[in-house]
């Protein structure tokens, strides 16, 4: 068979902010410029980590870039998102982490106190997800070059046994599970900024979703189709990108989407929809009908799951969509973020 | 144009009566009361906001009164029709012209 | 939240929608026009358009400020950006809109100092912060924010504030009114008109559309049971063959207007005797400028901008969206060349502009439902 080469997809001259928010223009940079230079055609749909066969044992590996501004915020740092964000993405491809390496880009002039608070928060953070940091690198840039600091942490993890994750194996009718209420993260960090002079008694959500997805996987393990944490872009990001993978239609009752008065408060008075609001301590899972009801019951079982809900289902139809109702019959399409959530006046 | 929100003023500010704070569901923020300045709130009342400017006070007589009218949306209709008599009662009167037989509920 | 909870209750929304039903005649076909940009954004919001009869159609209004700002100001004002010495700060609807060299955000990208803000009075908390910088705000909206940027401008003038101006687009609602009743394409039966643009103006200045035109309005409030009441009230006066001006949003409009915010209007603005509506061309006495008391304040009389007029492309058919002549999805470029994330026109990257809304919540909507009722 002859090789072909690679066909690049990505026709932009320059990258720009949007590439880098986990919307469309991030998709569109993977998909279209990495992808098909990177990885192996007929490696499937992308996901939040790899998956690697050594000697039979299934290994998943993952890496994350951490970039956040301010370092520092209510219920959490870089350092935790860092952590946290890596043994997320292993958690919800359904393995529990083992290892995590860390790079650090460290801004010449940064205080050593400050960094030392950081790497504090990691070793705090990786010790209450059991999880060892085996090692790591250090760079430092000049001044004016790095917004501080910037973490990237690669971590491996042992894939658990009685799931298999994959957008092929959703079928309408399946139920959509959501961890608990969503934007906390993303609103918090926008008031940290302190450039919209808003206060309200918010923490980001930080934390790692291992013990609730362990807890998933062992009550309704042959139940589960897929997961995702939804990160930056939100739950509308994450749910678009699985009516892609999958061809079938996502539809969600609004009402049943938990959100707290102040992130809701917040989102009314800024314009923002909290579905495109960032997350860093809640996943998404498919769960096939038969396991929905005890797979519910299992995440409400587990200290921090006690708000996880039925969203809602996988539907034929709208294909490739996702479809917020709401109780009294009104129905929007959701799609996925362009750039980061602005507010707005209008 | 038009994103404005309904806020409660918390609290007036000590130096200058026409800046205050609103709640919203628990999100404060500093409004501007200065184009409210005739009849300026007070802490407790209702505010609508938009660009961090108060530009009304929201009416909670009128809030109710609006409430009742939608809530008596079609019964009014209803009752006259029964009043009018067109040979559909019933016991209930909850007929519409035209039409015989009991109404489903929604 | 209160004040907003009780006005998206679903039963009370399930009898509005009855009485719509029952109130449309069957045999007409209505055609409603949302003048302002919020009405556009909040009927796509809550999908009030699933609740309506196939008789009674919305036509949505050129009330989006951004949508209807021609693509020279935008450049007029970034001219300004680019001086390492000044901060261009606006509200987030501008920062994705496309000047002839790219967006505020785009500028930003590049290294300019480009912010957001909520309020025009974080901008003037701007430049009571950064003494050494000019702060330069790009106001935009109709008489809803036109008092707020006006307080804004007398509290610059009053503290004596050097490094602070504001470079003004602010339009009024009638002769955009005036303008779509005035096209020969357009029928209309009647008005959803705008709640909040109405606190400051009040009722009356709409009088003539019932006058002289014979088009009832309804001023109305932007929560669903809002919007379903205030068709409510409009298919009453039709088929009463009734045309008044009715306040639906009492709870916040007074029936007067906002005696304090019409006079912090007089105090700092003046009408320019025309200005360009991007879609609608020039209309005169339809836009606001900074007085000449105000002239230190005024970017536009402070700074030299290039002045540029930008025509859109041919092929955009923006002006005729605006003015509810097309639909966005009948526009040649919808969804292919104009997408939200590459707008040719303004009214793809305003958030409440018709093709937006339409492009996010709906355009693949009918095919995906009308297969599901199969």
């Amino acid at each position: 068979m002859a090789t072909v080469a690679p066909k690049i997809k990505f026709r932009e001259p320059q990258i720009e902010m949007a590439h880098g928010a986990g919307g469309k223009a991030s998709r569109r940079l993977v998909e279209g410029l990495f992808a098909p230079i990177l990885f192996r055609a007929g490696q499937g749909p992308l996901g939040d980590a790899a998956h690697i066969q050594i000697n039979g044992t299934r290994i998943a590996m993952t890496t994350d870039s951490f970039v956040v501004k301010p370092l520092r915020f209510p219920g959490g740092s870089i350092g935790e998102l860092a952590i946290n964000g890596t043994v997320n993405d292993l958690a919800v491809s359904g393995a529990k982490s083992e290892a995590i390496v860390v790079t650090y880009v460290l801004e010449a002039g940064l205080p050593t106190d400050v960094l030392e608070a950081e790497v504090r928060a990691m070793a705090d953070a990786a010790e209450k997800a059991g999880v060892v940091i085996a090692g790591g690198d250090t760079k430092v840039v000049e001044h004016g070059k790095a917004d501080h600091m910037y973490i990237t942490t690669t971590g491996i993890g042992r894939l658990l046994s009685g799931v298999v994750i994959t957008p092929d194996s959703v079928r309408p009718g399946d139920k959509v599970l959501l961890s608990g209420p969503i934007g906390d993260h993303g609103i918090t960090i926008l008031l940290a900024r302190g450039d919209l002079d808003l206060e309200a008694d918010l923490r980001s959500d930080t934390r790692s979703v291992f013990p609730l997805v362990q807890s998933l996987v062992r009550e309704a393990g042959a139940g589960v189709r897929w997961m995702r944490d939804p990160t930056r872009g939100g739950v509308a990001t994450s749910l678009n990108e699985l009516a892609r993978d999958c061809g079938h239609g996502i539809v969600v009752c609004e009402e049943k989407i938990p959100v707290r008065d102040s992130v809701r408060g917040a989102c009314e008075l800024l314009g923002l929809d909290p579905l495109h609001i960032a997350n860093e301590g809640q996943f998404l899972a498919i769960v096939s009908s038969e396991y929905a009801d005890s797979a519910l019951r299992a995440l409400h079982a587990i200290p921090g799951g006690e708000d996880a809900e039925m969203i809602g289902q996988v539907c034929e139809q709208p294909a490739g969509a996702v479809l917020v109702t709401t109780l009294y019959g009104g129905r929007r399409l959701v799609d996925m973020l362009v750039g980061d959530p602005l507010p707005r006046i209008c | 144009m038009c994103l404005a929100i309904p806020g409660k003023i918390v609290e007036l500010d000590s130096q200058n009566a026409l800046q205050a704070v609103v709640d919203v569901v628990g999100v404060r923020r500093k409004v501007d009361l200065g184009l409210l300045q005739d009849e300026p709130p007070v802490p407790g009342d209702w505010v609508l906001i938009h660009v961090g400017f108060a530009m009304s006070k929201i009416s909670e007589a009128d809030a109710s009164d609006q409430m009742r009218t939608l809530t008596m949306l079609g019964e009014a209709e209803a009752a006259m029709q029964e009043v009018r008599g067109y040979g559909l009662e019933n016991e209930e009167g909850n007929e519409e012209q035209g039409q015989s037989g009991p109404r489903l509920k929604q | 939240m209160k004040f907003v909870d009780e006005f998206r209750s679903p039963e009370l929304i399930a009898k509005a929608g009855q009485e719509i039903r029952r109130l449309a005649e069957p045999a007409r076909h209505y055609r409603i026009m949302e003048v302002c940009g919020g009405h556009t954004h909040a009927i796509y919001r809550f999908g009030l358009k699933d609740l309506l009869p196939q008789n009674v159609e919305l036509i949505h209004g050129p009330g989006c400020p951004v949508c209807v700002l021609p693509m020279g100001r935008i450049d007029d004002g970034l001219s300004l950006a680019t001086d390492p010495n000044f901060i261009f700060a606006a509200f987030g609807d501008m920062m994705r809109v496309p000047g002839t060299h790219g967006s505020p955000l785009e500028y930003k990208a590049r290294g300019m100092d480009v912010r957001i803000v909520y309020s025009p009075a974080d901008a003037l908390k701007l430049a009571r912060g950064n003494r050494e910088k000019h702060v330069m705000f790009f106001a935009i909206g109709f008489e809803t924010t036109a008092p707020s940027t006006a307080l804004t401008l007398m509290r610059a003038k009053a503290e004596g504030l050097r490094n602070f101006s504001v470079f003004c687009n602010h339009v009024t609602i009638i002769p955009a009114i005036r303008a779509i009743l005035d096209s020969p394409d357009m029928r209309l039966d009647g008005f959803v008109g705008p709640g909040h643009v109405s606190t400051v103006i009040g009722c009356r200045p709409y009088d003539w559309i019932a006058k002289d035109e014979g088009k009832p309005v309804v001023v109305s409030g932007f929560e669903p049971l809002d919007i379903l009441q205030s068709i409510v009230m409009l298919l009453r006066q039709l088929r009463k063959g009734e045309a008044k001006v009715e306040n639906q949003y009492k709870r916040v409009v007074p029936w007067e207007g906002n005696r304090a915010a019409l006079r912090a209007m007089g105090e700092v603005f003046e009408l320019r005797p025309y200005f360009e509506w991007r879609g609608l061309g020039f209309i005169s006495q339809s836009a606001l400028k900074i007085r000449g008391t105000y002239a230190k304040w005024d970017a536009e009389q402070r700074f030299s901008v290039p002045g540029v007029r930008v025509t859109d492309p041919k092929a955009a058919q923006c002006g005729e969206v605006l003015k509810g002549v097309l639909k966005p999805a009948q526009c040649k470029l919808f969804g292919r060349e104009c997408t939200p994330e590459r707008p040719v026109g303004a009214l793809m990257v305003s958030s409440e502009g018709s093709c937006a809304a339409y492009y996010n919540y709906e355009h693949r909507k009918p095919v995906a439902i009308a297969a599901a009722a199969n």
